[in-house]
């Protein structure tokens, strides 16, 4: 598509980059004008008018339960992330050495988490933890969110094994060393940056996860997302502008860091990052 | 990948399992079995039994036909004084009350009565306290709640139900909801599967026809939704779509309207946040896609003259079809499942089938319903998706 020739071709070019500005506006101007409105001085949803103010900013970080949330979610994706990442590190290394028959199922049965809707999966929990007692408790909504994040850590890991430069481990078997120690101290200090961005596909799983804490977070387990979801519900507020900045910011500079590591991991492009529905 | 098993170090058959095993392991306890057995309460029917075990056996053993035997109404009366006393009548109350409107009422007004000595050798007795047990409706509820299966929480996903004669009928009109829910939920999730195919086909086509240096910056202004959480991202329309928000004061100001227009709480709301959250799950699975098509075929193509738009529809289009495809068919599962979007920025005649999911679990507590509509959920969605990898299987790798 290097040559535009004519001048209908030239047009159509013109007209597809300008349908897409449209669509990048669209998809990216959301979430960059929450920002301008969380350093409003009002109460009002508007844009700032030549001042700025850190004021709902001040709003969230004085508020128990605010700050009891994000405790919370703190507290809870990082269990999370010492759960699944083990774990799926361990699962993506293992697939890497299956054969086509026994990977494809158990591949299926990983990812299922990320196929059926949360809101069942949600419910599941809930009748699961109901009886148990481990509704309203941090340990079923952990188990939980494990389940929905283990995926992206066997996805991630598995991808980065694939851009394994083998020639190191190779070298370390013709030296002798046995196929354990290889594993442990030749592969998975490879790996280690796909690991790394595993565990951050994992941290954001949880810290973003709306739909199970709803149903099986008691409220003493609120997290920033039923704080934040509960606050659009019953009255926006700039602070609600303010803690999306936050969270618009946090999960940028994560995933972001996550998605450099990641491609480092794997040595080239590429663009299936993992996020997951509502 | 062939090839990827070869190039790592040889290890024993089991230990390739035992690196797998703890993850499955997890997975069948903490997903797997708490997922099936929360749908087997859509057909799991023990409510009853589990109270009155006498009558759940001679329900079993009853034909059906007209009124029940006396033996077993004088057992059902027993059972009645029981389940008073141990407080536990309210279970199967509620069970009843499902299938027979106003059976919880009678339940307690008989049992009271009969806790206050009124006899209990039959139906007429059971019928001077309340005519309704020499009519056959309540011996059927009570037959269709014997256990240890039953048909009636699917039946009434369905706006469906059994008679008292087993037959399967029709709901009173007033009470037939969930068809029209999930009428309503593959409208809106095939509408904005058909918004993403419009809105994205051409940036993903851009973005492919581009050089990767152009292109990779761009991929990033894709990625950024892409790792917001669906929650902020819905947030940020909530707060803009507002009556005095900053898309209406910006249409005002401007000159295109008068009055501020409701964009949230109704069905554009929906379609505006559902497409944002979803866009870009269409947009990068098509990129990939149209990044693996050689542009020789396009080259080709002109070369033997085609004009750009003929080249364009009868060379490229039919190759991004299973990259398309692919992207809605993942559009469309995710918005079937979707909460917390629309019971945010939709109204009341907006929510989803996952919110009536939400208000059996939840307000209701009829967890059998629950499942049976997350049943009726899961089961076209799997069908999707199987139907999806297969036409994925033809994309280029």
């Amino acid at each position: 598509m290097s040559a535009c020739r004519s001048r209908s071709e030239r047009a159509g070019r013109a007209a597809l980059i300008g349908f897409s500005v449209l669509v990048f506006a669209f998809l990216v101007l959301p979430i960059l004008a929450v920002i301008p409105l969380s350093l409003n001085p009002t109460t009002f949803l508007v844009f700032p008018e030549g001042e700025f103010s850190l004021r709902w900013y001040r709003t969230l970080a004085e508020s128990p339960q605010w700050t009891h949330a994000f405790g919370n979610s703190l507290k809870i994706a990082v269990a999370t992330t010492l759960i699944a990442t083990p774990l799926g590190t361990l699962a993506a290394i293992g697939l890497a050495y299956m054969r086509s028959r026994a990977k494809t199922v158990i591949v299926a049965l990983i990812t299922a988490p990320l196929v059926v809707p949360v809101v069942v999966v949600a419910i599941a929990f809930y009748f699961l933890f109901a009886p148990l007692g481990l509704v309203n408790g941090s340990l079923g909504l952990i188990i939980a969110h494990s389940a929905l994040a283990v995926p992206f850590v066997v996805i991630v890991v598995h991808a980065a094994l694939r851009g394994l430069d083998t020639e190191l481990l190779r070298a370390a078997a013709s030296l002798g060393a046995p196929p354990l120690t290889i594993l442990t101290r030749v592969l998975v200090p490879l790996i280690a940056p796909g690991v790394a961005a595993g565990a951050v596909f994992a941290f954001m799983t949880s810290f973003d996860e709306t739909t199970v804490a709803l149903f099986i977070a008691g409220p003493e387990q609120r997290t920033l997302p039923i704080q934040m979801f509960e606050g659009v519900r019953e009255q926006i507020s700039p602070a609600i502008a303010a803690a999306a900045t936050l969270l618009i910011v946090a999960s940028t500079l994560l995933l972001g860091a996550a998605e450099l590591l990641r491609r480092r991991g794997e040595g080239r492009g590429g663009s299936a990052t993992p996020d997951i529905g509502a | 990948m062939p090839g990827s098993r070869a190039k790592l170090p040889e290890l024993r058959r089991w230990w390739r399992f035992a690196l797998v095993a703890p993850l499955l392991l997890f997975l069948l306890a903490s997903f797997v079995a708490p997922v099936l057995m929360m749908l087997s309460r859509a057909v799991i029917d023990r409510d009853l039994e589990r109270v009155w075990p006498d009558s759940a056996v001679a329900l079993r053993q009853w034909d059906g036909e007209g009124l029940p035997p006396e033996a077993l109404a004088r057992t059902v009366a027993r059972e009645i004084r029981t389940a008073r006393q141990e407080g536990t009548l309210n279970q199967v109350a509620n069970r009843l009350n499902y299938d027979m409107v106003g059976s919880r009422s009678l339940l307690y007004a008989t049992a009271d009565r009969l806790h206050a000595g009124a006899p209990a050798n039959g139906i007429a007795d059971l019928a001077r306290i309340d005519p309704r047990w020499e009519r056959p409706e309540i011996w059927a509820a009570m037959r269709h709640a014997d256990g240890p299966l039953t048909s009636h929480y699917l039946l009434a996903a369905l706006d469906r139900r059994l008679d008292a004669d087993d037959r399967i009928v029709n709901v009173p009109a007033e009470q037939a909801v969930f068809t029209n829910i999930y009428l309503r939920t593959f409208k809106i999730s095939a509408i904005v599967a058909l918004l993403c195919i419009a809105l994205g086909y051409p940036v993903a086509y851009l973005l492919a026809s581009l050089p990767e240096r152009k292109a990779n910056p761009l991929l990033i202004l894709i990625l950024l939704p892409f790792w917001t959480s669906a929650l902020v991202r819905t947030a940020a329309w909530a707060v803009f779509l507002q009556t005095n928000g900053v898309v209406n004061n910006a249409l005002q100001a401007v000159g295109l309207i008068d009055a501020p227009l409701q964009l949230i709480y109704n069905r554009l709301g929906v379609y505006i946040a559902m497409t944002h959250v979803l866009l870009p799950f269409f947009i990068l699975p098509l990129y990939g896609v149209m990044k693996g098509i050689p542009p020789t075929a396009m080259r080709a193509a002109s070369s033997l003259g085609a004009p750009p738009v003929r080249a364009f529809l009868s060379v490229y289009l039919p190759q991004t079809l299973p990259g398309v495809a692919a992207g809605a068919i993942i559009v469309f599962t995710l918005a079937l499942g979707y909460y917390v979007t629309p019971a945010l920025v939709g109204g009341g005649a907006d929510q989803m089938i996952s919110a009536s999911i939400a208000f059996y679990t939840n307000q209701s507590l009829n967890w059998g319903m629950a499942a049976a509509l997350s049943l009726l959920l899961l089961l076209p969605l799997l069908l999707m998706i199987f139907a999806g990898r297969t036409m994925v299987r033809t994309v280029p790798a």
